[in-house]
């Protein structure tokens, strides 16, 4: 803007006009002013995500304080005792995620790729249309037809299944509640496929043109161009998708909370009810007794958000490797 | 591999088909007047609706854009305009990164800086989470949305001698005003939907909320209520909750696609 730098005078990079044309373009008052107005929202937007950093970390100081670092290994979470440990949430959190990414990660990719490289143009913008629509769902929706609808399918047939025909493995025994880390699992990549896709979709379309015609020129087939020219060169871009995918698994809160059994105990079976960060926050924050209590929740919270601030921050870096950071994310 | 990427696609689409249909199967029959007129009832009367929680998040919604309209405008209007080399990055960064912020750690933020002064749950705490949500999405859109007007208004403006604030407030904001009431669109349409952050900040309310300093109802927050209770009649009313909410949000994103059809970056 005019009244960042010194006005007049080489400010023709922006416009072709010569600089006599720009009569006194001086920072007058209503430049200044407006250049005041759009600095202070700029700062109160960053003064604001550092305060929430400091007000997580202030509220939680007393719980940092008081159980230090065994907070992130102990398993054992008894509010009447005031002993909390938050290991069960961290696994749960870890477990449902990755069970979710594992499920997502390659029907996003051929959904991608489909969608980039290998779909008639006619059918690409209802199926990106319907992707996108997913990504609209309001979780609780989504947790509310997982309870009514999911949970009944993987008690009554799936889990059964499961157990009958995979059951010596650790990962398929116990009882088929249907609630539990599966259900947790199944739910989140659902909700995550469509952010994958999308964001997998533009890393693919900023490929420059040239890559494939190289490819095409030194004879490849269409799957070759895209695997060797594509997928190859969006690899790092498409590294961010997923990550970004698992930012947005991380912090998920209502769809989980509502399938996952919320109980604070690690176990290696599928078919066990679990507990996530976010899940223990949206269940216990207005139940929280003590100031200990919000403490410890609270620093779940802040946990939660440094985590998910890390992965999404390396996501967002990768993602802008290849195609730069102004082509705007549509999420 | 063609057949194997289609394939993949259309997997990825089943489950909005399924949630769709059994939405519109569970929910329709549920829905009535009675459920946009009254409050909830009691276990066990009919009748009973929620009138209170459309009426909450109208409201919540209201102050969240009234948090985050003016503040995501302005910041977007300054990423696409500025032609500094750091602060925008930064911003660019910060915003991208709050974007993926769980929504309840907005929360809880909220409910440290309003909830625990003021000492109550209340429309203003769960209002301000929502526009904190608002903020990186309205300011991403404005800043794509004013990069598409084209330099030569800028310069038009310019070369009459006009002063710079008043070609980027008078003619590239109005310019651009369609595409970023839509932006504005899409984040009231993903904040509709938010129930974590509401929990513990406007924290529900069975009744006509008394104050914006009280607790308040929202539709999302009473979805969650009736779908883990265990009385049918409320999965009933959690099912006509969930048709009536994922029509309006599905509302306003489809309106602001075929609003913005056309105007993207062209590849």
């Amino acid at each position: 803007m005019v009244g960042d730098s010194t006005a007049g005078v080489g400010t023709a990079d922006r416009l072709s006009l010569p600089p006599r044309a720009i009569s006194e373009v001086r920072a007058g008052l209503g430049d200044r002013v407006y250049t005041a107005v759009v600095l202070a929202s700029v700062w109160l937007v960053l003064l604001l995500a550092a305060g929430l950093v400091v007000a997580l970390v202030w509220e939680s100081w007393e719980a940092i304080r008081t159980f230090g670092f065994a907070f992130l290994v102990t398993s054992h979470w008894d509010p009447v005792a005031g002993e909390f440990g938050a290991l069960p949430f961290i696994y749960g959190t870890l477990v449902s995620s990755a069970l979710a990414l594992l499920i997502a990660v390659p029907l996003s990719l051929g959904a991608a790729i489909f969608l980039a490289e290998l779909a008639p143009s006619w059918i690409r913008p209802p199926i990106s249309f319907l992707i996108e629509m997913l990504a609209a769902v309001p979780s609780v929706v989504y947790g509310l037809w997982g309870i009514f609808v999911l949970v009944p399918w993987l008690r009554d047939w799936v889990q059964p299944t499961l157990g009958r025909t995979l059951g010596f493995l650790p990962l398929f025994q116990g009882p088929p509640y249907g609630i539990g880390m599966l259900a947790a699992g199944i739910i989140l990549s659902i909700m995550v496929v469509p952010y994958i896709t999308s964001v997998s979709r533009e890393v693919l379309l900023a490929v420059p043109g040239s890559q494939r015609e190289a490819a095409l020129g030194l004879g490849a087939t269409r799957w070759e161009t895209t695997r060797i020219a594509v997928l190859r060169y969006g690899r790092s871009g498409l590294v961010g998708a997923v990550l970004l995918g698992l930012g947005r698994a991380l912090g998920e809160t209502m769809a989980v909370t509502m399938v996952i059994g919320n109980r604070p105990e690690i176990a290696a079976s599928l078919f066990a009810p679990g507990y996530t960060m976010a899940s223990v926050l949206a269940n216990e924050f207005t139940e929280a007794t003590s100031d200990l209590y919000v403490s410890a929740l609270v620093e779940i919270g802040l946990l939660l958000l440094v985590v998910t601030v890390i992965v999404n921050g390396m996501a967002r870096l990768l993602v802008w490797s290849v195609g730069g950071p102004v082509r705007g994310t549509r999420e | 591999m063609s057949g194997l990427t289609f394939g993949a696609a259309l997997l990825v689409i089943c489950p909005l088909l399924l949630i769709l249909g059994f939405l519109l199967y569970q929910g329709a029959s549920a829905v009535n007047v009675d459920f946009f007129v009254h409050l909830p009832k009691p276990v066990g009367e009919a009748g009973g609706g929620v009138a209170n929680a459309i009426v909450g998040s109208l409201i919540m919604i209201g102050l969240a854009v009234a948090v985050g309209l003016p503040v995501g405008i302005l910041g977007g209007v300054y990423l696409a305009e500025s032609r500094d080399l750091r602060l925008p990055w930064v911003l660019r960064f910060v915003a991208d990164v709050m974007n993926g912020v769980p929504s309840i750690v907005f929360g809880i933020f909220a409910y440290t800086v309003v909830v625990l002064p003021m000492r109550r749950f209340s429309a203003l705490a769960g209002g301000l989470a929502l526009g904190l949500i608002m903020v990186p999405i309205v300011l991403r859109t404005t800043e794509e949305m004013v990069r598409l007007v084209p330099n030569a208004l800028r310069e038009a403006g310019l070369g009459l001698g006009l002063p710079q604030w008043k070609v980027s407030l008078r003619i590239v904001i109005p310019a651009a005003r369609a595409g970023i009431i839509t932006g504005v669109m899409v984040a009231v349409a993903r904040i509709a939907g938010e129930t974590a952050p509401l929990l513990f900040t406007a924290l529900g309310n069975r009744f006509w909320h008394q104050g914006l300093d009280q607790p308040i109802a929202a539709l999302p927050l009473q979805i969650y209520a009736y779908a883990i209770a265990p009385y049918d009649d409320w999965h009933r009313q959690a099912w006509a909750g969930a048709l009536v909410l994922i029509t309006l949000v599905f509302m306003a994103s489809l309106a602001a696609r075929v609003a913005t059809r056309g105007r993207t970056i062209a590849r």
